[in-house]
C-alpha cells in the first residue's frame, strides 16, 4: 500500500515536471508543424535566465520578501520568451515554411547546436544556484511520505499551464482561429486569419512554456551547460506518446511515462535507462500516431 | 541505358581516381577520409529511405551493430579479417532490418523517425547494461587483416582506405542501380503519393521493407568499418545524437547524387574536425552556423549542384 | 574567462590554418618546428555535463601551471626551470565532448596533422580505453589524467601510454575503510549511482569493500539513474523508503549537485549517512547548501583534503588559482598539475640522458616509466601495470560548515598511503579487494 502511494506520489510529480517540459513542444508542433529540436535548449536558458532573475531579486534586497522569488522566476521565462520568440521565429524558421519537415527539423538542431554555445558564452560554465524558491514553501508530510511542498507546486504549475492552453484552444474566440489554422492554413488565410501572427505567437508561447520548464526546475538543479540535451528527448518520448499536437496527450503521456518510471525507480531499478524507450515502443506498436491523435484523411 | 552501360567504367574510375587521391594524402586526412566514407555509407542508406519519403533517426542502430559484430567477434573467436567481418556485419544488419522492417512499414514521418529512433535507444540501454561487453566504456577491437595480409602504421591506415574506397565504389554503383531500376523508381513515386502506387499494384510495404533493409545493411558495413577503423566499439554508436549525424549528412547531400553523400560526409568531418580544434569552446556554434548556412544556400543539399550541372549538360 | 580562451586560440587561427594549408599542400611533408617549443594537445571536456566539474577547472589548472612554468622560478624546486627543460610549453586546447569515436579521429589528427609531443587528457573513461591503442600504434607519448577505470593497464599493455592519476578502486576502497575506523554504524546500506560504467564499477568496488572491512553489512537497494538526469525526487523517495543506515554514491557534477538540493530539503542526510565517493568538488559551489557531516572523497589527496598536507608548491599553486578564479582548486586541477609535473620531471630526466635535445617519444616512455615525483597532492608513483599506472595517496573527510568565515571545510580527514589502498602491481583491483587486501602497506 505504501510502496503504491509512493509510486502514484512520485510519478505524478514526476509527470508533471514532464508535462511542463513537454507541453511547448507538442504546442509548436501543432499549429506550425516543427519539430522542434532545440526546445531543450529554450528550457535550458529558461533555467538560466530564472537563475539571473531571482539571483538579482536577492542582491536587489529581496530577502524582506522572498515569495517574490516566484514572481521572477515566471519574469525570467517571459524574457526569454519575448527576445528569443520573435527573433527565431520571424529571423529564422520562417524562410523554412514550405521545405520538407526534416529539413526544419534539422534548422532546429543547428540552433540547438548554436544555443548551446552561446549560453555558454553569456553564462560561463560555472553553475548557478537559486535554490531558495525550492524550500521556500515548506515540507508536506502524507503519512510515512515526506516531501517539499514546491514538488506540489509544480503539480499545480502543470495543470494551470496545461488548462490554460486547452480553454484557450477550445474557449476563446483567438483559440478557435488558431484552431482553424491548424486545420487548414491556406484557408483560414483566405478567410482573413493573419496567419503570420498566429504563428509567431503560438511559437513564443511555446518558447514561454519551455523557459517555463527550465524557471520550474532551476531551483532544484544546478543549472550548468548541458542541462538542456536531455530533456529534448524525454519531452519528444512524451510528446510522441501522448500523440503530436495534442494537449491532452501530452498529459496523459507524461503521466504515463511518470509512473512507469516510479515504478521502475521503486521495483526494478536496472530498468530505469531504457523504461522510457520501451513505453514508446509500446504504445507505438498498439496506436502508430500516439494516444491521442487526429486521423488524418490520405490525399489522392 | 547508356548511362547504366557506363555505370561500372565510371564506377572504375571513380575507384582508381580516390586511390590516386589517397596515395597522395598525409596520414590523418586518409584516416578521416576512410571514417568520413564509413559514416557516408550509413547516411547513403538514409538516402536510400528518403527517396521513399521516409527519414529514420534510428541508423546508428545498424551502425552499432556492424561495430559490434567487429568488436565481439574480434574478441571472442579471433577473427580478424575484414571482409569475413563485413560479411558478418551484413548478415547482422540484414537479419535485424528484416525482423523490424516489417513493423516499421507501416509507420511515416515523424513517427517512423521516432520508433527507429527508440529501438536504437532500446540498443544502447541495453549495451550499456552488458558489463560482460564493456559497458558504456565498451572494448577495443584488435586491427584488422586483409586476407592474412597484416599490415602496420601507414600501411593500415593505407589498406583500410582502399578497402573503404572499394566498398563504397560498390555500394554506390549498386545503389545507383537499385535507383533506376523499376523498384527504385517505385520509390521515389512513394514519396510523392503512396496511395497513387498501391492502386497501380505495387505493394507500397514490400518497397518500404527492401529500402529500410538495405540502408540497414549499409548502416552495418559502415559500423565494421568504423570499428576497425577506430579499434574501439562502444554503445554511443547507437545514440540518438550519432543517429541525427547520419541524418544530418543525408540531408546535406540530398538524395539527387550519389557521390554527394560522401561528399558531403567527408565535409562535415573536415569542419568538425578543424573547428573543433581551432574553437575549442564554440566549434558547436561554427558547426551549426555551418548547418544552416548549408540548408539556406543549397536548398535540396549538395547533390543539387552536381545533378543541376548535369541537367544542363543534358539538355545542352 | 572562456572568452579569453577563445580569443587567444582565434589568435592562433590564422598562422594555424595557413600552417595547415600548407601541410595539405606540401603532402604531409610537416611544417618546421622550433627547437624550443614542446607542443602538448590538453584533451578535456570544455562543453556538456562534465565541463564545469572536471573539465573546464582542470584546464584553468593547466594553463595557470603553464604561464607559470614559461615564465619560469615561479614554482619551487625542482620545478623552477623554465617550461619542460627549458622548452616553451605550447597546449592546445580540445573538447573532449563527442565520444569515443570522435576522440579518436580529434587523437589523430592532433599528433598527425598538428604534430605534438605529447597528448595530456581524457576524463571519460570510454575515451581513455579507446586512445590507448591508437597511441601506441602512433608512436605518441600519452598521458591519460584523469579517468578512474582500472580497465585501461589491467586488460591491456601500452608502450607510449601513461595514467598519472590512480584508478578508481581506491575512491571506494577508502570510503568503506573510513566508515570502519571512524565508527560509523552500518548495519545496511544503500546506493545511487549514475547506470554507466563509472557509477557501476564504483558501486560493485563498494559492496565488494564493505564485504570484506564490514562483513555484517547488507544491502538491497541499488539505485541507477540515468547520467544528466537531473530529476531525483523518485530515487529519494525510495532511499527514504530503504532507510538504510549508509547511502553510498559516487555521483558528480551536476547531477551530484542536483540530487544534494533535492535531497537536503526531504531529510535524506538526516535518515542517513551519505557518503560520497568523489564529491569534494562541488563544495565551492554549493557552500553551505551541502550539509554537514557528509562524508566527502575528492579521488585523491586534493582540493580541501591536500590544504592540510600543503607543501610550498601547493601553496604556490593554490594562491594562484584562487585569485584567478575567485574558488579554490578542487580534484580536477590538482590531476591537471600531477600530470604535468609528471610530464614535465620525465622531458627533464630524459633530457639529461640524451643530452639535452629535445626527447623523442621513445625516450620520454623510458623516462616516465616507473617515476616517482612529487605533486600537490602527494607523492606519485607510477607503480601499476609495468610502471604505466600511478598511485597515489588519498583521503577521506567530513564536512563541517564554519559559520565564521562562511567557508566549508572537511574535518576528521583521515589520510591513507597509496600503497594501503591500491593493489600491487599484476593484481587486479576487483580480486585483490575480494582477497582481502592482500599485501597492503597501511600506516
Amino acid at each position: 500500500m505504501e510502496l503504491l502511494a509512493f509510486i502514484l506520489v512520485d510519478g505524478l510529480i514526476y509527470g508533471a515536471w514532464l508535462f511542463i517540459v513537454s507541453v511547448g513542444l507538442t504546442l509548436v508542433f501543432g499549429v506550425l508543424n516543427i519539430l522542434n529540436l532545440a526546445h531543450g535548449s529554450l528550457y535550458a536558458i529558461g533555467a538560466y535566465a530564472t537563475a539571473s532573475a531571482v539571483g538579482a531579486y536577492f542582491a536587489l534586497g529581496g530577502d524582506a520578501f522572498p515569495m517574490g522569488s516566484y514572481l521572477a522566476m515566471v519574469i525570467g521565462a517571459l524574457l526569454v520568451a519575448v527576445v528569443l520568440g520573435p527573433l527565431l521565429e520571424r529571423g529564422l524558421l520562417r524562410h523554412f515554411y514550405d521545405r520538407d519537415h526534416v529539413i526544419v527539423v534539422l534548422v532546429t538542431y543547428g540552433v540547438f547546436l548554436i544555443l548551446e554555445d552561446v549560453m555558454k558564452l553569456i553564462w560561463g560554465v560555472t553553475p548557478l544556484f537559486v535554490s531558495e524558491p525550492y524550500s521556500l514553501l515548506g515540507n508536506v508530510e502524507l503519512g510515512p511520505l515526506f516531501y517539499v511542498a514546491y514538488d506540489f507546486l509544480v503539480i499545480a504549475v502543470a495543470i494551470m499551464s496545461g488548462l490554460a492552453v486547452w480553454f484557450f484552444l477550445n474557449r476563446t474566440r483567438r483559440g478557435k482561429v488558431v484552431l482553424a489554422v491548424i486545420h487548414d492554413r491556406e484557408m483560414s488565410q483566405t478567410m482573413g486569419v493573419n496567419v503570420d501572427r498566429v504563428f509567431l505567437v503560438c511559437f513564443t508561447v511555446g518558447v514561454f512554456l519551455a523557459a517555463l520548464g527550465g524557471a520550474l526546475t532551476a531551483p532544484m538543479i544546478s543549472v550548468s551547460p548541458g542541462i538542456g540535451v536531455n530533456v529534448i528527448i524525454i519531452a519528444f518520448a512524451v510528446v510522441i506518446i501522448g500523440g503530436l499536437g495534442s494537449i491532452e496527450g501530452a498529459a496523459i503521456g507524461a503521466l504515463f511515462v511518470g509512473i512507469a518510471r516510479a515504478a521502475s525507480v521503486h521495483l526494478l531499478p536496472e530498468a530505469e535507462l531504457f523504461i522510457i524507450y520501451l513505453v514508446m515502443a509500446v504504445v507505438l506498436v498498439f496506436r502508430p500516431e500516439g494516444l491521442f491523435s487526429k486521423t488524418e484523411a490520405r490525399k489522392i | 541505358m547508356s548511362a547504366t552501360r557506363s555505370l561500372p567504367v565510371i564506377c572504375a574510375i571513380g575507384f582508381v581516381a580516390l586511390i590516386v587521391v589517397g596515395l597522395l594524402l598525409p596520414e590523418w586526412a586518409m584516416f578521416l577520409t576512410t571514417m568520413a566514407f564509413a559514416k557516408g555509407l550509413v547516411a547513403l542508406g538514409i538516402v536510400c529511405l528518403m527517396r521513399a519519403g521516409l527519414v529514420s533517426f534510428g541508423q546508428g542502430l545498424y551502425f552499432c551493430i556492424g561495430a559490434y559484430v567487429a568488436g565481439l567477434m574480434a574478441n571472442w573467436t579471433g577473427i580478424t579479417d575484414i571482409f569475413l567481418l563485413t560479411a558478418l556485419g551484413i548478415i547482422a544488419s540484414g537479419i535485424t532490418g528484416m525482423i523490424f522492417g516489417p513493423l516499421l512499414a507501416t509507420y511515416r514521418g515523424i513517427f517512423f523517425a521516432m520508433l527507429t529512433l527508440s529501438l536504437s535507444m532500446i540498443l544502447y540501454g541495453f549495451l550499456s547494461k552488458m558489463t560482460a561487453l564493456g559497458g558504456t566504456d565498451g572494448l577495443n577491437v584488435a586491427a584488422p587483416t586483409f586476407l592474412g595480409y597484416a599490415p602496420e602504421g601507414r600501411a593500415l591506415g593505407l589498406s583500410l582506405y582502399v578497402y573503404t574506397c572499394a566498398i563504397v565504389v560498390i555500394a554506390g554503383g549498386l545503389v545507383r542501380t537499385f535507383f533506376d531500376s523499376e523498384r527504385g523508381l517505385i520509390a521515389l513515386a512513394i514519396r510523392d503519393n503512396e496511395l497513387r502506387v498501391e492502386y497501380l499494384g505495387a505493394s507500397v510495404r514490400k518497397e518500404i521493407v527492401f529500402s529500410y533493409v538495405a540502408a540497414g545493411i549499409l548502416g552495418g558495413i559502415g559500423g565494421v568499418i568504423s570499428g576497425l577503423a577506430i579499434g574501439h566499439v562502444d554503445p554511443e554508436t547507437a545514440y540518438w545524437t550519432t543517429s541525427g549525424e547520419f541524418v544530418f549528412v543525408a540531408i546535406l547531400s540530398g538524395y539527387l547524387s550519389i557521390p554527394a553523400v560522401f561528399v558531403g560526409s567527408l565535409l562535415l568531418e573536415v569542419v568538425r574536425s578543424f573547428s573543433n580544434l581551432y574553437f575549442p569552446n564554440t566549434w558547436q556554434l561554427s558547426l551549426g552556423i555551418f548547418l544552416l548556412a548549408v540548408i539556406l544556400l543549397l536548398p535540396n543539399g549538395l547533390g543539387s549542384l552536381l545533378a543541376w550541372r548535369k541537367r544542363r549538360r543534358e539538355t545542352s | 574567462m572562456i572568452d579569453r580562451v577563445r580569443k587567444s586560440s582565434a589568435g592562433r587561427l590564422t598562422s594555424r590554418l595557413l600552417a595547415a594549408v600548407a601541410a595539405v599542400g606540401m603532402l604531409g611533408m610537416g611544417t618546421a618546428k622550433a627547437e624550443d617549443t614542446f607542443k602538448i594537445g590538453v584533451v578535456t571536456f570544455l562543453s556538456g555535463g562534465a565541463a564545469e566539474s572536471f573539465g573546464v577547472p582542470a584546464w584553468h589548472g593547466g594553463k595557470l601551471m603553464i604561464e607559470m612554468l614559461n615564465e619560469g622560478g615561479i614554482l619551487p624546486p625542482p620545478y623552477d626551470k623554465k617550461g619542460f627543460g627549458g622548452m616553451t610549453i605550447e597546449a592546445i586546447p580540445v573538447d573532449e565532448a563527442g565520444g569515443a569515436t570522435k576522440q579518436v579521429q580529434e587523437f589523430r589528427n592532433l599528433v598527425q596533422r598538428e604534430k605534438v609531443d605529447a597528448v595530456v587528457g581524457y576524463v571519460s573513461s570510454g575515451d581513455c580505453l579507446a586512445i590507448p591503442p591508437v597511441a601506441d600504434e602512433l608512436k605518441a607519448f600519452t598521458i591519460l589524467y584523469d579517468c578512474g577505470t582500472p580497465r585501461v593497464f589491467e586488460e591491456g599493455e601500452y608502450a607510449y601510454v601513461f595514467r598519472t592519476a590512480a584508478h578508481a578502486a581506491m575512491d571506494n576502497i577508502s570510503l568503506a575503510k573510513y566508515m570502519k575506523s571512524r565508527g560509523v554504524e552500518v548495519g545496511t546500506f544503500a546506493g545511487i549511482n549514475q547506470d554507466y560504467a563509472w557509477g557501476q564499477d564504483s558501486w560493485a568496488d563498494f559492496v565488494a569493500s564493505m564485504s570484506v572491512i564490514m562483513p555484517d553489512a547488507t544491502t538491497d537497494t541499488a539505485l541507477f539513474p540515468k547520467i544528466f538526469a537531473g530529476q531525483y525526487g523518485t530515487e529519494i523517495s525510495a532511499l527514504i523508503r530503504d532507510n538504510a543506515d549508509v547511502v553510498h554514491s559516487s555521483l558528480w557534477g551536476g547531477d551530484l549537485q542536483a540530487f544534494v538540493l533535492q535531497a537536503g530539503p526531504r531529510g535524506l542526510f538526516e535518515r542517513s549517512q551519505v557518503a560520497l565517493a568523489a564529491g569534494d568538488h562541488v563544495i565551492p559551489q554549493l557552500g553551505n547548501k551541502m550539509p554537514d557531516g557528509v562524508i566527502i572523497g575528492a579521488r585523491g589527496m586534493n582540493g580541501l583534503s591536500a590544504k592540510p598536507k600543503a607543501t610550498e608548491l601547493t601553496d604556490v599553486l593554490w594562491e594562484a588559482y584562487e585569485k584567478e578564479h575567485d574558488t579554490f582548486p578542487v580534484q580536477a586541477p590538482f590531476r591537471m598539475w600531477q600530470a604535468l609535473l609528471g610530464l614535465k620531471t620525465a622531458v627533464e630526466k630524459a633530457m639529461a640522458e640524451n643530452g639535452g635535445t629535445k626527447p623523442t617519444a621513445e625516450q620520454l616512455a623510458a623516462a616516465m616509466k616507473g617515476l616517482e615525483w612529487e605533486a600537490p597532492s602527494g607523492t606519485i608513483k607510477m607503480a601499476l601495470g609495468n610502471g604505466h599506472q600511478a598511485i597515489q595517496p588519498n583521503a577521506i573527510g567530513t564536512t563541517k560548515w564554519d559559520a565564521e568565515t562562511g567557508k566549508m571545510t572537511l574535518v576528521d580527514i583521515e589520510y591513507y598511503a597509496a600503497e594501503c589502498v591500491n593493489p600491487p602491481d599484476g593484481v587486479k583491483a576487483v580480486e585483490w579487494i575480494k582477497e582481502g587486501f592482500p599485501g597492503a602497506k597501511c600506516d
